[in-house]
């Protein structure tokens, strides 16, 4: 049997968050989005006190705070840093990984044949990853990256388990399905579990036991494959190499909001910025931007959603370029007398970097400065990732919105003035 | 396509790298016969970091580990993956507090510091003590 398992860090923010903080082993963490708006992580104890995932901070603040519960903004230079780390080290134990998300990893176990070694080999790599980084992870094994996701799942429902679980025989994953609603399956929404339902299909169990060409022609191929996982057909490999990101968004909701054009402008220009980096990062050139702006949808002003998108010539990676094209689409679906509170940069139609589509009209002019801009976009990354700031005239630096990060934690791991202290 | 100008810069407003992969002009002489021999420069990560998933850096404050040669404001290399033994300089959170000692494992448990101006803490039932890691150097800086 070719068994798989699925690495997952138990409320990985708030893990995070008291790795360097042994006076909170116990009390109630929660993680806030960025901006502060509303509560993307939680610890178990916040579990235990009834505060649900996405609930906007503002609504639970003042019950929580007074029950003692901690709160933090987002700190991605830590978690990234502590992600990095226990990838790291599961890539050390066995020869392929995927990293499927910042606290999830596949890793593809064929070398263990006997289901009591993967077992085994679970417990171990749980004890490392928490050792040496200091992270709590649980670990799923099965036949299948379906079926490892449901191990996992009840690893974590197990009180005082291992917070490993191994599915594997045919009689316990029918017990384990039987139990499942088809909603905790991995890939399957509300809209899909409602559309199920409507067939009379409630347990995993029944999915399982779905007729794959009924499945087929009346939902779609991923459905099938789903079900064909459920049944221990392996259906998707662990693979290493990742897609090519489609898309860059860099969006924000800000607390304060803001009819005023000329506050948005700045706002807009920096999401450019960083959304050009993060497209010379990836080695990428883009097609289209667009910008979203969007009022609050607590709010009882009058609402609004503006989008529009500016379609280039020629694939660009150049800041510039961006900024432009940004700009342009900002004033075309900017509208007087609303208060927004959401604005974002989206980047679309990808080409690798590398390739140089020449449009007709390209002159001759423009590919002989191609080299330098692109050598200035390299300078002005490197010298921003030194910490040296540049800024383009349109972000109007000190001028924008700032962002509400007021109670993020120091970044422990990844600047020299942020240490842990010990006496 | 808009411009937006970036202001000027000069070479000596650039950290020493930037100076060195943009402002210096390509000599196309005589190839240097060091070429063959290129190798990389030494890099105290690799003296000073065996695992470096496992290793985290944590600032000391204050004066208690002295005789260790670990004075204030000591820059502490912890390894996660180093079991300490008797004796370890380790970091521990005690009661909810990083604090930097000599771990005594005989004949009691016990964080001993460096300094006869401390006294050596006797971990007492019921304290929450948890060893975080193994200091395997410190650096201590001059100037």
């Amino acid at each position: 049997m070719n068994l798989l398992a699925l690495v997952d860090c138990d409320n990985f923010y708030a893990s995070c968050e008291r790795l360097f903080r042994p006076d909170l082993r116990k009390k109630p963490i929660v993680v806030l989005s960025n901006n502060d708006g509303c509560v993307i992580a939680r610890s178990k104890e916040a579990k235990a006190m009834g505060i649900k995932m996405g609930v906007p901070w503002f609504q639970i603040k003042k019950a929580y705070l007074a029950k003692g519960g901690q709160v933090f903004s987002s700190n991605f230079a830590l978690y990234g840093d502590l992600s990095n780390r226990v990838m790291h080290v599961l890539e050390g134990m066995v020869n392929n990984i995927e990293i499927y998300s910042i606290d999830e990893a596949f890793l593809d176990l064929h070398h263990i044949q006997n289901s009591n070694h993967a077992y085994e080999f679970g417990i171990h790599c749980r004890n490392i990853v928490d050792q040496w980084v200091g992270i709590p992870v649980r670990i799923g094994i099965g036949p299948t990256k379906t079926l490892a996701k449901i191990a996992s799942h009840v690893a974590k429902k197990k009180v005082g388990g291992t917070g490993v679980f191994c599915l594997h025989e045919s009689l316990q994953i029918e017990h384990v399905l039987k139990h499942l609603p088809i909603n905790e399956i991995w890939g399957i929404g509300r809209n899909l579990s409602r559309r199920l339902n409507d067939l009379s299909i409630y347990s995993s169990y029944d999915l399982m036991k779905m007729d794959t060409r009924l499945i087929r022609s009346k939902f779609s191929v991923v459905l099938e494959r789903t079900v064909r996982e459920l049944r221990g057909e392996q259906c998707l490999a662990v693979q290493n190499d990742r897609e090519p990101k489609k898309q860059i968004i860099v969006s924000r909701s800000f607390r304060e909001r803001t009819g005023d054009f000329n506050q948005l402008k700045p706002l807009i220009s920096n999401f450019a910025v960083r959304a050009g980096e993060k497209l010379r990062h990836e080695g990428q050139k883009c097609s289209q931007v667009s910008v979203l702006i969007a009022t609050s949808p607590f709010s009882k002003q009058a609402q609004y959603r503006g989008f529009h998108s500016i379609q280039f010539s020629n694939p660009v990676n150049d800041t510039r370029s961006i900024l432009a094209g940004a700009n342009q689409a900002l004033q075309d679906c900017f509208r007087q007398g609303y208060a927004y509170a959401k604005a974002g940069v989206l980047l679309n139609q990808f080409s690798h970097s590398s390739v140089i589509q020449r449009s007709l009209f390209n002159d001759l002019h423009q590919s002989f400065y191609q080299k330098q801009n692109e050598d200035l976009m390299r300078c002005i990354d490197l010298m921003n990732a030194e910490g040296v700031q540049v800024y383009y005239a349109s972000q109007c630096p000190g001028q924008a919105l700032p962002m509400n990060k007021k109670m993020m934690s120091p970044k422990y791991t990844t600047s020299w003035l942020e240490l842990p202290t010990a006496k | 396509m808009t411009i937006n100008y970036l202001g000027s810069i000069s070479a000596d407003d650039l950290p020493a790298i930037f100076t060195k992969f943009f402002l210096e002009p390509v000599s196309v002489g005589f190839p240097s016969p060091a070429n063959d021999y290129l190798e990389s420069p030494i890099d105290l990560n690799q003296y000073l970091i065996k695992n470096g998933a496992a290793t985290f850096l944590i600032r000391v404050s204050g004066d208690s580990m002295i005789h260790a040669n670990i004075g204030d404001q000591a820059i502490l290399i912890v390894d996660r993956s180093i079991k300490p033994k008797h004796g370890s300089i380790v970091v521990a959170s005690l009661d909810g507090e990083f604090v930097c000692k000599r771990l005594q494992l005989r004949p009691r448990l016990c964080l001993l510091p460096e300094n006869p101006k401390y006294e050596p803490i006797y971990v007492q039932h019921g304290q929450d003590l948890d060893i975080m890691g193994t200091v395997t150097a410190a650096i201590n800086k001059f100037e």
